[in-house]
């Protein structure tokens, strides 16, 4: 069992740090106070290849190993969780299932320009009535001739308006039930698809979270994923991958939080000393500081699973329970530990609490992945 | 090498323009108060073109002699030229020791010239001094980014050669001080031109970002108004420095918001932060604590501004502040 | 067209902190970079290969560890790296350590050598021109703009008040001013291919360079002793009238090199 990081691993952290503090945090208040969806770092993180970093060379991407990929949404996310996000859904819910299940054209078609070529991706299950019960799909895809023809709608879906590929869900056989979802790789422009309203959220207020609207959409049959009856399937396998990225989101956030407390505590003096000097300051710091680090192996430990190709689901389960409940916490102490000055704005520990939240709620609450965690010990 | 076949102190006369540089003038200076200890003269040596008005002020500056290359090919400083007509008047002349200006002529001179003629060189020097002893040269320059102090020698090898920061060396002035000009005429100049000058391009007024600058001259509430703020440009003006403000200074209105030093601002690094009228709310500190030297001016003494300098001024800052501008401008 | 690229892996001295107590720098724990001026003179040379498509090889002489540096340099897209390490090359001054790299740049082929114009710890800003010298090129130094023109080299090279543009055949050595241009980050991809990318590793047996010419015995100069400044300690406060509050603030700064 090696705790180690490669170099590979141990150098590309040192450039996501420096990519986050120099171009990511100036703007991390901005992008949060205007619920503004930061279109320069997009393309700057574009040009730096953070959007396909574990997708091999031949489509586009840098061809390295999950590990390395999600300690980039973490190092985003510690100075901004809108930025770690928008890399995380596009990756993880994106990209992945193309890569898994896509076809090579499929591949050829999509991958490299999502890569490499500035096309963000979205990834579309949540309906009103389909949330924690996913299976409950009322948008519908019938075949006719050529085509998909899609009709329905989808809720809070991430990078929403800003994403130009979509990974839809939806179903083609009711009568199969889960068996009778199926999926679709579908393109913004098309007729008949249409970005809704667009979600004002508590926290990650820069993350585009929109409604998506299909009206007679026709979808070419060449853009089924996968075969029909697999989407639920396919949509649980991108989720159990995804959860891994939310779950470094969270331990970013965490880290990001705790950083600023820190800082914080040895500079700022009441009863004529620092508050660092405090025990109940230190305890709290010691109780903070073990969290996160047990909440760091659980992500990196499910990240390693992934990577060998090995049954990760029940890990990246606990990762994203644990990580998020700790972001919660975690954040939620800072604020208190900043005291009044963290209730500013002048501060960013109140924007992490809000951020926060998030992490236990898409990509399978908390309660769906105690679900799936309590399954596994049970088999 | 027969160190007592190489005598005097030379110094590099750099000029742009006709204009000598002032860190010449400088270098006159301490080469005075060095040759009195090594009980040598002060040369000047003069590479450029139509010299002899320039000759004239060395002596004023306490030159011996001035060792005058007149040129038309000398006219505009290029490297290989001036490297030329150096090296072969060290190899005439032998001098222990040759001092330049650290400027960005000297710098790009001094190590060429240095591995033509096969000797030490040291850069940036702050202080220089003879060893009593050996008659060395012990040249002083900060390194490690300013963090540390090195004292280098040059044991073996001659001429002794440094490059001086500006302004660290006193000027010193004579009337009727006797000295002699020597034309001194090194062959082939032209040929040794391997650069063209396609273009000189004058700098004009730049925008600078608090960030890059050295020196920060920071205006908070203190300052009240647009007037107080003037004050405070005069000063940058004096220092070469760049105009900062609190967060209390930019919702008044009086600075920009690419001014602003603090938490919810710029963190700034400068070499020197002097913070006026701000009485240092920890997001303000959060901004600048790290700044070389800090130096606050404010009225009220229990301001915790104070608790962060290394200097603290207590008084009205908009006395202070004009004060100091004109007796840096007096000096 | 084939571009040599001379980089220094240096502590970042921005983050070097005195200890309080003793006075002496606390260096464990500071990162090593690789020397601002020399990464923007990378830059410009990967710039040139995007471009023109050259050939970028970058060099460095150092301790072991300077290994990482050119890692990353390869990260960002360098071709070849060469690592010049060598305890005989140890203690040496620009002379010498300009002498061990020109020896090492010979046995390369070069149109164009790009150096950092200054090391944030020696802060000489000597090696680039010494260079230069001993293997008798052109140089140009203070460059703030590089292109090329057929066979030669077009550089903005920067005065205090003034810029010259100058023209220089190839070969030739230019030193980068770290604002010649914004180095690019490296890529995840080109870590790891940088990582598996044989470095070409040069000691004193593999060049050919006098003893009297490299390392503490082939130095001219010598440093004689080193300290660090005085210890920061609680500030001074003065109230004094606005004259001589002006006149004692001047001296204190003037003491500190600061004016």
């Amino acid at each position: 069992m090696n705790f180690e990081l490669s170099n590979e691993q141990i150098m590309a952290r040192g450039l996501f740090e420096q990519f986050a503090e120099k171009e990511v945090k100036p703007l991390a208040q901005e992008v949060d106070e205007q619920e503004r969806f930061p279109k320069e770092t997009v393309e700057k993180m574009n040009k730096t290849g953070f959007f396909g970093i574990p997708i091999p060379k031949e489509y586009g991407g840098q061809g390295c190993d999950v590990l390395t990929y999600i300690m980039c949404v973490e190092e985003l996310s510690k100075a901004c969780a809108t930025t770690g996000v928008i890399v995380g859904a596009h990756t993880s819910l994106a990209c992945d299932p193309i890569m898994k299940f896509g076809t090579e054209a499929q591949k050829q078609k999509y991958l490299t320009p999502m890569t490499s070529g500035s096309k963000l991706g979205a990834f579309a299950l949540t309906e009103p009535n389909a949330g924690t019960d996913a299976s409950g799909q009322q948008t519908k895809a019938i075949l006719d001739g050529d085509n998909y023809i899609i009709n329905g709608s989808k809720i809070f879906i991430t990078n929403g308006g800003e994403a130009d590929i979509y990974i839809i869900f939806a179903m083609t056989d009711k009568s199969k039930g889960t068996r009778g979802i199926s999926a679709f790789i579908v393109e913004k422009g098309w007729a008949g698809f249409t970005i809704g309203k667009k979600e004002l959220k508590m926290g990650i207020r820069g993350s585009a979270t929109t409604e998506l609207i299909f009206e007679n959409c026709r979808v070419p049959k060449e853009n089924l994923l996968g075969k029909e009856g697999k989407g639920f399937s396919i949509a649980m396998q991108t989720l159990d991958g995804g959860r891994i990225s939310i779950a470094a989101q969270a331990l970013g956030i965490a880290e990001g939080a705790f950083a600023e407390a820190v800082k914080y505590v040895k500079e700022r003096k009441q009863f004529n000393r620092p508050l660092s000097a405090f025990q109940n300051t230190q305890f709290s710091l010691a109780e903070l500081k073990t969290k996160i680090e047990a909440a760091r192996y659980l992500v990196y430990h499910a990240a390693c699973k992934k990577e060998a190709k090995q049954a990760f689901s029940m890990e990246a389960a606990m990762a994203k329970l644990f990580a998020a409940e700790t972001a919660m916490e975690v954040t939620t102490k800072c604020v208190q530990l900043l005291g009044g000055y963290g209730y500013t704005r002048d501060y960013p520990v109140e924007r992490m609490m809000r951020d926060a939240k998030i992490t236990e709620l898409y990509e399978g609450t908390s309660e769906v992945q105690k679900m799936v965690i309590g399954s596994a010990v049970l088999k | 090498m027969d160190h007592n076949e190489w005598k005097d102190l030379f110094v590099f006369m750099e000029q742009t323009d006709r204009q000598i540089a002032d860190v010449s003038f400088e270098l006159l200076g301490k080469g005075k108060e060095l040759a009195k200890e090594l009980d040598c003269h002060v040369t000047a040596v003069l590479p450029g073109f139509k010299l002899e008005p320039l000759c004239r002020q060395l002596a004023e500056y306490g030159a011996d002699r001035v060792i005058a290359i007149d040129d038309q090919d000398l006219n505009v400083y290029m490297t290989e030229p001036y490297t030329h007509v150096l090296s072969e008047v060290i190899r005439k002349y032998k001098p222990e020791i040759v001092l330049y200006g650290a400027t960005a002529i000297g710098r790009d001179l001094a190590p060429r010239v240095s591995a033509r003629v096969h000797t030490g060189l040291t850069a940036d020097c702050t202080s220089l001094e003879i060893e009593p002893d050996s008659g060395l040269l012990l040249m002083t320059r900060p390194a490690f980014g300013g963090n540390i102090m090195a004292t280098i020698v040059c044991a073996d090898h001659r001429p002794q050669m440094a490059t001086v920061r500006p302004g660290v060396m006193t000027k010193l002035r004579y009337e009727n001080h006797p000295c002699v000009v020597e034309p001194f005429t090194v062959s082939d100049i032209k040929g040794h031109i391997n650069l063209e000058i396609v273009d000189i391009v004058k700098k004009t007024g730049k925008k600078i970002n608090i960030q890059d600058a050295n020196i920060l001259i920071s205006g908070g509430r203190g300052m009240k108004d647009e007037e107080g703020f003037k004050l405070l440009n005069q000063l940058a003006d004096q220092l070469g420095a760049t105009v900062s403000a609190s967060r209390a200074a930019v919702e008044a209105g009086l600075a920009d918001k690419e001014q602003q030093v603090g938490q919810t601002g710029k963190t700034v690094r400068p070499n020197l932060y002097i913070a006026c009228g701000i009485s240092g709310a920890i997001q303000h500190l959060a901004g600048m604590e790290d700044a070389e030297v800090i130096v606050a001016i404010n009225s009220d003494p229990s301001a915790p501004i104070f608790e962060a300098a290394d200097y603290g001024l207590v008084g009205d800052v908009k006395k202070i502040v004009p004060a100091l501008t004109d007796y840096l401008m007096k000096l | 067209m084939k571009i040599v690229v001379c980089i220094k892996q240096v502590p970042d001295t921005n983050e070097v902190k005195l200890d309080q107590k003793t006075g002496t720098l606390i260096r464990e724990g500071v990162p090593s970079i690789i020397n601002p001026d020399d990464k923007a003179g990378l830059e410009a040379a990967l710039w040139l290969k995007d471009q023109y498509d050259a050939e970028v090889t970058v060099i460095t002489m150092g301790p072991p560890q300077a290994e990482t540096a050119l890692r990353e340099a390869l990260a960002m897209g360098a071709d070849h790296a060469v690592l010049l390490t060598d305890r005989r090359f140890g203690g040496a001054d620009t002379w010498a350590t300009s002498k061990t790299l020109a020896s090492a740049i010979k046995k390369l082929e070069f149109d164009l050598i790009i150096t950092g114009r200054q090391a944030i710890d020696g802060d000489t800003a000597q090696v680039g021109p010494q260079i230069a010298e001993h293997l008798g090129i052109p140089h140009i130094s203070y460059a703030e703009e590089l292109d090329l023109e057929a066979d030669f080299v077009v550089v903005k090279r920067q005065f205090e008040d003034r810029c010259h543009i100058l023209k220089a055949r190839q070969p030739c050595l230019i030193t980068a001013l770290s604002e010649l241009c914004e180095p690019r980050y490296m890529t995840p991809g080109g870590i790891f291919t940088a990582w598996k990318t044989k470095i070409t590793v040069l000691n004193r047996d593999d060049l050919d360079v006098e003893d009297s010419n490299i390392g503490l015995k082939g130095s001219p100069t010598r440093v004689k002793k080193s300290f660090t400044k005085a210890v920061k300690g609680a500030g001074v406060i003065v109230n004094l009238d606005p004259s001589e509050s002006a006149v004692w603030l001047t001296e204190r700064l003037k003491e500190k090199f600061i004016i």
